[in-house]
């Protein structure tokens, strides 16, 4: 029993219900959510240490003993997640904080980004596969009104074709859960994955486990990424860094989870498609991240291809990629979030979405655009940077598996990741400046500490691999071999 | 645009009182037979829809000065801390009790820390579920 | 009996395809409503009908029906509740400000 489980996802619940009285006074809205997420933060932080110290953890909701209660169950790679979740989520309130956006505050956007994060950290922390279908809708309800807040028309029609294809894929999920319950007559994920070993995964579970990887793909724009472009380049700054920070990584999670921890009898059938299904997302990723002039678009499909990035490492099914690939998902969360402030950043002070509309940002805003700079780097995998270890071991653990072709597939979109990149700041940092000195919009000093705390983050993460490995390892250790979470997660002591 | 609905206000004039008082039963009839916060909340919104049918927005509003979005937020943060009362006894989040009590009049009853949750749970359908509907019908 | 539940499913979902791929909004909210109706009665079916009775502890009953498919459906139904009324305003201020409820007239944006 350890009911500090509950916490990070009941604080940011409480914290925004709370919110709701206090609908016009914007300062109250935004220090107070700012504040909740430092404790939540903080607390996620010892969790993590108590994982570290004592292994997995386990809550039972209403003492109800598993496999019959709803459980969390925090393991390394699970608390990973939710810490640093906490602290893009932080960075990203502050951010909106400072950029005021009175008419969407007045609208309880404080509230909805708790809300949202109450759902994401109860997706990374349940045991539980309907609680996770649960905690999949509390964050989609709140990303729905999110996506919508504003009523600008860009945003009603984005916003329905995501609310769509998000009920369509609830109803896949919905339908994995039916017919698994159906065969195996139970949902707690460590009880799943017992009698799924006692089957040994009979050719039905394998097709009820591709249900469930065409939803979590919809959630994480695993090739299925139709959506996501149009629907992130609709949000206003703070919301999107946050949408392309912890949505996708949501869905990854999820996969990583159900295909390390359920369906790993037959990795010829489920890991071969999910390898060519990375693959063909990091090539359709690539095409769309050169294609395309507006900012916002490309940064869009820099999520893209980082997804398919991850998921290498799932398809290579070993310790070394597994442990690359929660690197880099520890990675893109921070540095995502950072790309989407930049570019909405760059938005916001020249008012123009297309590159080569504008020139020479470096003479008016100098530490902004070595911000920029970091940025790219940091997303392209340059060595002192964060997103460099995590390529790394997953480039090894896909060579040990003898994937050669995805190697190349995954290099060479990194590549083309930092091309995309490139191009936008050699045109709209370099150069001759467009804007006058005087004509400058003042770049607020607390917007510009949120980027510049996430690049030196980046930096940080980079450098520090020493302080972040035993963690990994652990996270790693635990998925590939489920039998740990199993005792963790069932045990009755 | 107001009709001549006469009979519709009549009947939920005395409809709306017997709705209630079946809300509030089925509420507490959900202890150990089929009801509870949830459909119990679901009916007594269905006697406030009902009032808002019979006669207009105003004048409803007028009669029952509520905000519902802070019903509904009332009843999440009762639901949530009677959640968290279990965790000042040292049981997990969640956790409930019950036990029996020797009233004057009742005699013999029972009581759980559930109803508490229960009832959290009841006004936050109540206030969700007005608050849609008004929502949706506002401008039409 | 879950044989026919089982039909009456497949013949919802094709109803709800239908309609979520007309052009009309108010068909496509009616569309992602009847869908997920449709799954509530596949997962009560998942659990297996009519196999006791109610699944609250009494002296009379031997066996009782599988309480958690409709623990499962309550929840769903009530997530899908919310997100249908949701999808319902926003197809509504979308009519608002947009002027149309055809999809089609709705596509993509002036630059594209």
């Amino acid at each position: 029993m350890n009911n500090i489980l509950a916490f990070p996802m009941i604080l940011p619940i409480i914290a925004g219900v709370l919110l709701l009285f206090f609908r016009l006074k914007p300062n109250v809205q935004r220090w107070g959510s700012v504040l909740t997420m430092v404790v939540v933060f903080l607390i996620s932080l010892s969790i993590l240490e108590k994982v570290m110290d004592e292994g997995i953890l386990r809550l039972d909701f209403g003492e109800w003993a598993p496999p019959f209660g709803i459980t969390f169950v925090a393991d390394a790679f699970a608390m990973l997640l939710v810490t640093t979740s906490s602290l893009v989520t932080i960075l990203c309130l502050l951010y909106a904080a400072f950029a005021k956006d009175e008419k969407r505050e007045k609208f309880f956007l404080y509230p909805f980004l708790l809300l949202l994060i109450a759902g994401v950290n109860g997706a990374f922390l349940t045991g539980d596969l309907f609680n996770l279908f649960v905690c999949f809708e509390v964050m989609l309800l709140a990303s729905y009104v999110l996506m919508t807040l504003g009523g600008e028309k860009k945003q009603l029609t984005e916003g329905i074709k995501y609310i769509l294809i998000n009920i369509l894929s609830s109803w896949f999920f919905l339908l994995g859960i039916a017919y698994l319950y159906g065969t195996l007559g139970t949902l707690n994920m460590a009880h799943l994955s017992q009698r799924i070993a006692e089957a040994g995964q009979p050719p039905l579970l394998t097709t009820i486990s591709i249900l469930f990887l065409i939803v979590f793909s919809l959630k994480a724009g695993l090739v299925l990424y139709f959506w996501l472009p149009g629907s992130y380049g609709a949000l206003p700054t703070a919301v999107s860094a946050l949408f392309a920070a912890l949505l996708t990584k949501v869905g990854v999670y999820a996969l990583f989870r159900s295909f390390t921890l359920l369906f790993y009898h037959e990795p010829s059938i489920t890991h071969t498609i999910i390898g060519v299904m990375a693959m063909m997302t990091m090539i359709g990723g690539s095409i769309g991240a050169i294609a395309y002039k507006d900012v916002r678009k490309i940064a869009a499909y820099n999520v893209i291809i980082a997804i398919g990035f991850i998921l290498v490492g799932l398809a290579s099914n070993n310790i070394e990629s597994m442990q690359g690939s929660i690197y880099y998902l520890v990675h893109d969360i921070l540095v995502k979030g950072l790309l989407f402030l930049m570019v909405g950043t760059v938005i916001y002070l020249t008012g123009k979405t297309r590159f080569d509309q504008v020139s020479g940002l470096m003479t008016n805003y100098p530490l902004f655009g070595w911000i920029f700079l970091i940025t790219l780097l940091s997303l392209g995998g340059i060595p002192p940077f964060s997103g460099f270890a995590g390529k790394l071991l997953i480039g090894k653990g896909a060579l040990v598996a003898g994937e050669y072709v995805m190697v190349a597939v995954a290099f060479l979109s990194s590549l083309f990741v930092l091309y995309s990149l490139l191009r936008i700041f050699l045109h709209m940092f370099w150069g001759e400046t467009s804007i006058l000195k005087k004509n400058q919009i003042y770049l607020s000093k607390g917007m510009l500490a949120s980027c510049f705390i996430l690049a030196v983050l980046t930096i940080g993460l980079g450098l520090g691999m020493s302080v972040v490995s035993p963690y990994v390892t652990d996270a790693a250790n635990v998925l590939t071999n489920p039998h740990l979470y199993i005792e963790g997660a069932l045990n009755n002591d | 645009m107001r009709e001549n609905d006469l009979i519709l206000q009549t009947v939920s004039k005395v409809a709306v009182f017997i709705i209630l008082t079946f809300g509030v039963y089925l509420f507490l009839s959900g202890h150990h037979n089929p009801g509870g916060g949830f459909i119990g909340g679901l009916t007594l919104s269905s006697a406030f829809v009902l009032l808002y049918l019979a006669f207009d927005v105003e004048s409803v509003n007028a009669g029952i000065p509520l905000n519902y979005k802070m019903v509904a937020a009332i009843g999440v943060l009762i639901a949530i801390f009677t959640g968290m009362g279990s965790l000042l006894f040292g049981r997990a989040f969640l956790s409930q009790s019950s036990a029996y009590f020797n009233l004057p009049v009742f005699g013999k009853t029972g009581f759980a820390t559930v109803t508490l949750f229960e009832s959290g749970i009841a006004l936050g359908v109540v206030g969700v579920v007005i608050t849609i509907m008004i929502s949706i019908s506002e401008d039409v | 009996m879950e044989t026919v539940i089982t039909l009456l499913v497949g013949l919802l979902v094709s109803v709800a395809t239908y309609l979520l791929l007309s052009k009309n909004v108010i068909r496509v909210v009616l569309g992602s409503a009847i869908l997920s109706h449709a799954i509530h009665l596949l997962l009560i079916t998942m659990g297996g009908l009519k196999k006791g009775g109610v699944p609250i502890l009494g002296d009379k009953v031997e066996t009782y029906v599988d309480a958690l498919p409709q623990a499962l459906i309550l929840t769903a139904i009530v997530i899908s509740f919310a997100v249908t009324s949701f999808f319902l305003a926003l197809m509504y201020r979308t009519y608002q400000s947009i002027g149309t409820d055809n999809l089609h007239e709705m596509r993509g944006t002036n630059d594209e």
